[in-house]
């Protein structure tokens, strides 16, 4: 397989299309936490209720060929067992957003389900029996949440459902009870950080209901200058209130970060236009680069190309290489596993290439 | 205001210690802080999740007697009829071992969604097949609402065509 295949094969075709708001926003995410009646929630289950939940899930896609919602989008649904891959292999499905580091910690009995653009990831038994997670380019939650809502009717349709009038869907943390959502937005603040607002912007975010995290979730720093904001409460508001809520104050950071970039190439173009293009000469000439460096300098230069500084790059290619420059990824990519200072090495070159041609 | 340790960084953490009724004040910003470490170490512990800070909420001694959990010792015995979890298991995981637990430990849940969530009835989302008659209630509570909108809005063929649609629900149920 050619280099250029095993790229497509890695990075999940949405992270390509454009969606609303992308300049400031890498995508919109829709989780809904669902577990079925009468078995234990996942860490208090055997290895038979597990594989009992497995079984029910895989019937349940198989009767997916006749379903007119999924057959709509033309896309398979397929499981995919975690013991079914190696440790490299499970590490990629993390950092495409697939799955959560946590699903990968106990791949015995677990699994996901993913349909063929990967903007669907169902993971199965981890810490509910079901996440239905929805990734979507840009700022587009109101499309993600139709989408997970069909996808939840159709799970639906053929599982038992723990429910409850007063409580709403029963999930194994209190935290997630109720609607079980969580919709998050990743977005891309370099303008704030430059400025040293992000953290003033982003702390007032948990006193109106809403959590700011790295880019893998819970308990994962920044990198890059990307944060995650997503809603906090899961229980008293519906799905609609929850996510016009996050909406809204979402784009009141996306409004501030656009005015931040705004100003600063009003008053420090020289110097915006100096930290851009030494961020892509480094980028498109380095031998030996590491993750966080690149990370940096891809931020600068995709907000190069946002404020209109570089103009012969599509601002896809970065978002792709964003991916790509992974650990996990890196090394499927070029095929074996390597020590920190190959994948340095190797970082450089994929980086290289990719901004060529 | 500026961290008062090294006037360098702007104060982000704010400690107020009580020893002895003798209130102490702090001001530092996030580097100083855990620096000083010590009895602040716990503000940067790895182990930052959920599960462990809700442990944590329900394991505080001083929330409990205030009422978090209600002042019950008789519910640390509570157990699930369904899958045998305790409540005091409960408190130390901070997760639930099967759905059924939520009817088990009932109203003493009550405080502790209270406190996360601010709520503790579900109003969202109604499953379309196990949902049933829930469904179809909480079609028609909306359906009230809009009534009563479309009435104040004075637009009563609307609202005659949203009374049509409440009837045909309610023989539904």
């Amino acid at each position: 397989m050619s280099l250029q295949d095993k790229k497509a094969q890695l990075i999940p075709a949405w992270i390509r299309s454009s969606g609303p708001e992308d300049g400031v926003v890498l995508s919109s995410r829709i989780r809904l936490a669902r577990n079925l009646k009468n078995i234990p929630f996942p860490h208090y289950a055997g290895e038979k209720a597990l594989e009992s939940v497995l079984d029910q899930v895989e019937r349940a896609i198989d009767l997916s060929g006749n379903k007119k919602n999924i057959r709509a989008q033309n896309q398979r649904l397929k499981l995919t067992r975690l013991d079914s891959l190696n440790q490299l292999e499970r590490l990629v499905l993390v950092e495409k957003h697939l799955v959560s580091p946590n699903l990968i910690n106990h791949p015995a009995h677990r699994g996901v389900v993913t349909n063929d653009d990967e903007t669907l990831a169902v993971m199965v038994n981890e810490e509910d029996h079901i996440r239905i997670q929805i990734l979507t380019p840009g700022l587009e939650l109101e499309g993600a949440w139709e989408t997970a809502n069909e996808i939840d009717d159709f799970f639906e349709a053929s599982l038992e459902y723990a429910f409850d009038e007063t409580r709403g869907f029963l999930t194994s943390c209190p935290t997630n009870l109720g609607t079980g959502l969580r919709a998050s937005v990743m977005v891309h603040l370099p303008g704030l950080v430059m400025v040293d607002q992000a953290k003033k912007v982003l702390s007032a975010l948990p006193q109106v209901g809403l959590n700011v995290r790295g880019i893998y979730g819970e308990g994962t720093e920044s990198k890059g200058n990307l944060f995650q904001i997503s809603n906090q409460v899961t229980l008293g508001q519906s799905e609609s209130d929850l996510i016009s809520n996050l909406l809204s104050l979402t784009k009141q950071v996306i409004d501030q970060e656009k005015a931040v970039r705004e100003a600063l190439l009003k008053e420090s173009k020289v110097q915006m236009e100096n930290r851009v293009h030494r961020a892509y000469g480094i980028l498109t000439q380095a031998r030996i680069i590491s993750s966080d460096e690149a990370m940096r300098l891809l931020s600068d230069v995709w907000l190069g190309i946002e404020c209109g500084l570089i103009t012969d790059l599509p601002a896809k290619k970065v978002k792709e290489l964003i991916l790509l420059i992974r650990i996990a990824i890196l090394q499927q990519l070029i095929g074996r596993e390597m020590t920190a200072e190959e994948r340095d090495y190797y970082r450089a070159a994929v980086i290289r290439d990719h901004l060529k041609g | 205001m500026w961290c008062e340790r090294c006037s360098e960084r702007p104060a982000t953490v704010h400690v107020t210690k009580i020893v002895n009724d003798q209130k102490t004040e702090m001001h530092l910003c996030e580097v100083c802080a855990q620096e000083t470490g010590g009895d602040l170490g716990f503000l940067f512990e790895q182990n930052f999740s959920f599960p462990n800070l809700l442990a944590g909420l329900l394991d505080s001694e001083s929330l409990f007697s205030t009422g978090v959990l209600g002042s019950s010792t008789l519910q640390q015995g509570v157990k699930c009829s369904s899958c045998g979890l305790t409540f005091s298991d409960f408190r130390q995981v901070g997760q639930l071992g099967c759905s059924e637990c939520y009817r088990g430990f009932g109203q003493s849940l009550d405080p502790l969604l209270k406190r996360i969530h601010g709520s503790t009835v579900h109003v969202g989302k109604v499953p379309r097949r196990t949902g049933g008659k829930v469904r179809v209630r909480k079609e028609i509570e909306e359906l009230r609402k809009k009534l009563q909108q479309a009435i104040s809005r004075e637009a009563y063929e609307e609202a005659a065509r949203i009374r049509d649609e409440i009837k045909a629900k309610e023989k539904e149920l």
